[in-house]
């Protein structure tokens, strides 16, 4: 091969070689939400209320356990699952219940989950029930939001905020 | 003759493989065998991977370890000092992602020529993870400019890591908004940032262990384009951060890294669970593809204790680190021994070539060596030599040396030549040619593989070096320089291999026709002089 030509196709394919680390390094453009959406994003660790109430033992069965292990009190260790409802312009959204951790189910439920929405305004109601022993939810929260394109609306529960907080 | 199935298009090389050679073959063409940057992809990622290591220690410099300063830093890097700091930082990026696409070349390239399998295993096992540190490396480094880019990163990776077990889907809320973040995650980014690199470093030192001479600097010419190259691209589109971070907002158009980040957007158009069962799967299958795809392996060298004299020669001519010196027992530790060991060997007979005692000279019946290779031994080579030589006819008697694994040299044969095919042409001990020559031929055609076509390494180059003097053993500076031609085809180039002993013998005849007189075998001469 000439050497004008060799030189000429070595410019060539360097110039393909940086045309294609350039472009690539920040092109074409990943589409993560589309214009017109925003985002719900649950977020909660909470561990739900003891499934069951303390007991009081009775003197037989303390009689019956060394006298370091006499606690008037068994108090079962599982605890309840968090369900989380949540509630769009009156439709059902989203409804699941999370698992206490642990291998004794006795650890704090963690719940997330990234739910896409209509940007615009909403009416956003949101229920939490952290006690199998209570019918129904027994946190509640409903809340307007506007919420523009690609804003991101969280859920979160924080029992010292009084419970469910969007934000 | 011949030891091994020439791996030929004819003979089964895959349609990737055959690709790949064509391209090979047209990048010769236009940057030479020696520059030519597929033949150099293991260099090449070395290369970038001490360009992104400079380049990084100058950001380092200027990085600020704080969530409020280290966008700051960064954008005042690249745009304060645009022709210091801000083509350092663009160099970072893109020898970041050109060492991706040489890493990835690397993989295809080896996958195609089925360089994974057998005494290759260890080679390949050990770069499997290499491709999973060089993506952490790359996202590590994204996290840190904490631009929007970042954001999804940081947040994409925890929802990602939930998805397994162990991992805890509280990570995410790392990211919940700004308070939950300090300073002290910078500091975690930064030592993981240095931390994952040198590891990665360390396991490239690892994953050319048993290579000798492992090529770690690329042709200069090529190394120092591709830096300009780079430094051209980081003038021509500098790498900018992307909006600061606003965990209020989930951003919607992301200008992602595709080399380090082409996993992220199956995360959410399938699912976390699904890309690491596609992206473990991958690597699992990797990891076992070695053992797969096995297919039988030659027989590896074999020494011979009677006859080694523990030179060396043929530990340092080894491609494959397969051979030591070991003391002989019973005997004073300057006395050493040649051991081969098994699962190194690749069976490509080098060894043998650089024996001393491979000599067909020698007056013995039996010619055995020090190191030889069980298909096809020295003394056997050297028997079927001397038979064929015996049965040349004609004017210009030639004899062909070839390589199995290279252009088919048996088609060549014919009354006035002989053609034997080595298991690598680098098994040619340079005496034989002096004893083909002294048995009666007129001239030797050795025919070894291309620049960067050599199945095993070394081979070519070896015996390059070896009949030109610069390399023991050597052919002796005696033997006429005119009666020897090397020539170094592609392995799919055979046919040209008879125009060029056609244009061989005709220069031999004109040689002797000069000279007056053709050269004539020695009647009755004894061939173990």
């Amino acid at each position: 091969m000439h050497k004008v030509a060799k030189y000429a196709g070595q410019g060539v394919l360097y110039a393909l070689f940086a045309a294609v680390v350039g472009y690539f390094s920040t092109l074409p453009k990943y589409h993560h939400l589309e214009p017109d959406q925003a985002l719900l994003r649950l977020s909660f660790k909470h561990p739900g209320k003891t499934k069951a109430d303390c007991r009081q033992r009775s003197p037989e069965e303390l009689a019956r356990v060394p006298a370091n292990m006499r606690q008037a009190l068994d108090c079962p260790r599982e605890r309840s699952p968090v369900r989380v409802r949540v509630e769009l312009d009156g439709k059902d959204l989203y409804d699941e219940s999370f698992p206490p951790s642990g291998l004794s189910k006795d650890g704090a439920s963690t719940g997330y989950r990234r739910l896409t929405i209509a940007a615009g305004r909403h009416h956003l109601k949101v229920q939490f029930a952290d006690d199998v022993r209570v019918a129904g939810f027994n946190f509640e929260r409903e809340h307007d939001v506007h919420a523009k394109p690609g804003q991101v609306v969280l859920i979160d529960f924080a029992p010292d905020q009084g419970g469910i907080v969007i934000r | 003759m011949s030891t091994a199935q020439a791996p030929d298009a004819a003979s089964g090389r895959s349609a990737l493989a055959r690709a790949f050679h064509a391209l090979e073959r047209g990048f010769d063409r236009v940057f030479g065998p020696g520059a030519n940057p597929l033949r150099q992809l293991g260099a090449l990622g070395f290369w970038f991977f001490w360009i992104v290591t400079v380049s990084g220690v100058y950001i380092y410099a200027f990085f600020d370890t704080s969530i409020v300063g280290a966008y700051q830093s960064l954008e005042a890097l690249a745009r304060e000092q645009r022709y210091a700091g801000g083509i350092m930082r663009s160099l970072h990026r893109y020898a970041s992602d050109a060492f991706v696409i040489v890493m990835a070349l690397h993989l295809v390239r080896e996958l195609a020529y089925g360089r994974f399998r057998g005494f290759r295993w260890f080679s390949w096992l050990s770069g499997v993870p290499l491709v999973w540190l060089a993506i952490a490396c790359g996202i590590g480094g994204y996290w840190l400019v904490w631009d929007q880019l970042a954001q999804f990163i940081g947040i994409a990776t925890t929802e990602w890591f939930s998805a397994l077990p162990g991992f805890e889907v509280s990570m995410v809320r790392n990211f919940l908004d700004a308070g939950t973040l300090s300073d002290r995650f910078f500091s975690l980014l930064v030592f993981l940032h240095i931390g994952l690199p040198l590891l990665l470093l360390l396991g490239m030192w690892i994953h050319i262990q048993r290579i000798t001479r492992a090529r770690t600097q690329p042709d200069a010419w090529l190394g120092w384009a591709t830096l300009g190259v780079l430094v051209i691209l980081s003038l021509a589109k500098p790498a900018l951060s992307q909006a600061p971070v606003d965990l209020s907002i989930e951003p919607a158009r992301i200008g992602l890294d595709w080399f380090y980040l082409f996993a992220y957007p199956g995360i959410y158009r399938l699912s976390p669970g699904a890309m690491w069962f596609i992206l473990g799967g991958s690597t699992l299958l990797l990891c076992v593809l070695p053992w797969l795809d096995a297919k039988p392996r030659p027989a590896v060298a074999r020494v011979d204790p009677a006859n080694c004299n523990g030179c060396g020669r043929c530990l340092a001519d080894c491609p494959y680190e397969a051979v030591l010196l070991q003391p002989r027992e019973g005997a004073r530790s300057r006395f050493k021994l040649a051991v081969v060991l098994p699962d190194l060997c690749a069976g490509c007979g080098v060894c043998a070539g650089a024996c001393p005692s491979s000599t067909p000279f020698r007056s013995v019946d039996a010619l055995a060596t020090g190191i030889d290779m069980p298909q096809l031994s020295v003394g056997d080579l050297r028997g079927r030599m001397e038979r064929a030589v015996g049965r040349l006819a004609g004017h210009a008697r030639v004899v062909v040396f070839g390589c199995d694994r290279g252009a088919p040299v048996h088609g060549l044969e014919e009354a006035s030549v002989a053609a034997f095919s080595l298991p690598c042409i680098g098994m040619l001990p340079p005496s034989f040619i002096e004893y083909a020559l002294r048995g009666g031929a007129d001239g030797i055609m050795v025919v070894g593989c291309a620049d960067g076509d050599c199945e095993f390494r070394c081979g070519a180059e070896w015996i390059r070096q070896r009949i030109d003097g610069a390399r023991e053993p050597h052919l002796r500076t005696s033997v006429p320089r005119e009666r020897v031609i090397m020539l170094w085809p592609y392995h799919d180039e055979g046919g040209s291999l008879e125009a060029a002993l056609a244009g061989f013998r005709m220069q031999l005849r004109s040689t002797m026709a000069a000279a007056g007189h053709a050269p004539k075998r020695r009647q009755g001469e004894t061939t173990h002089a």
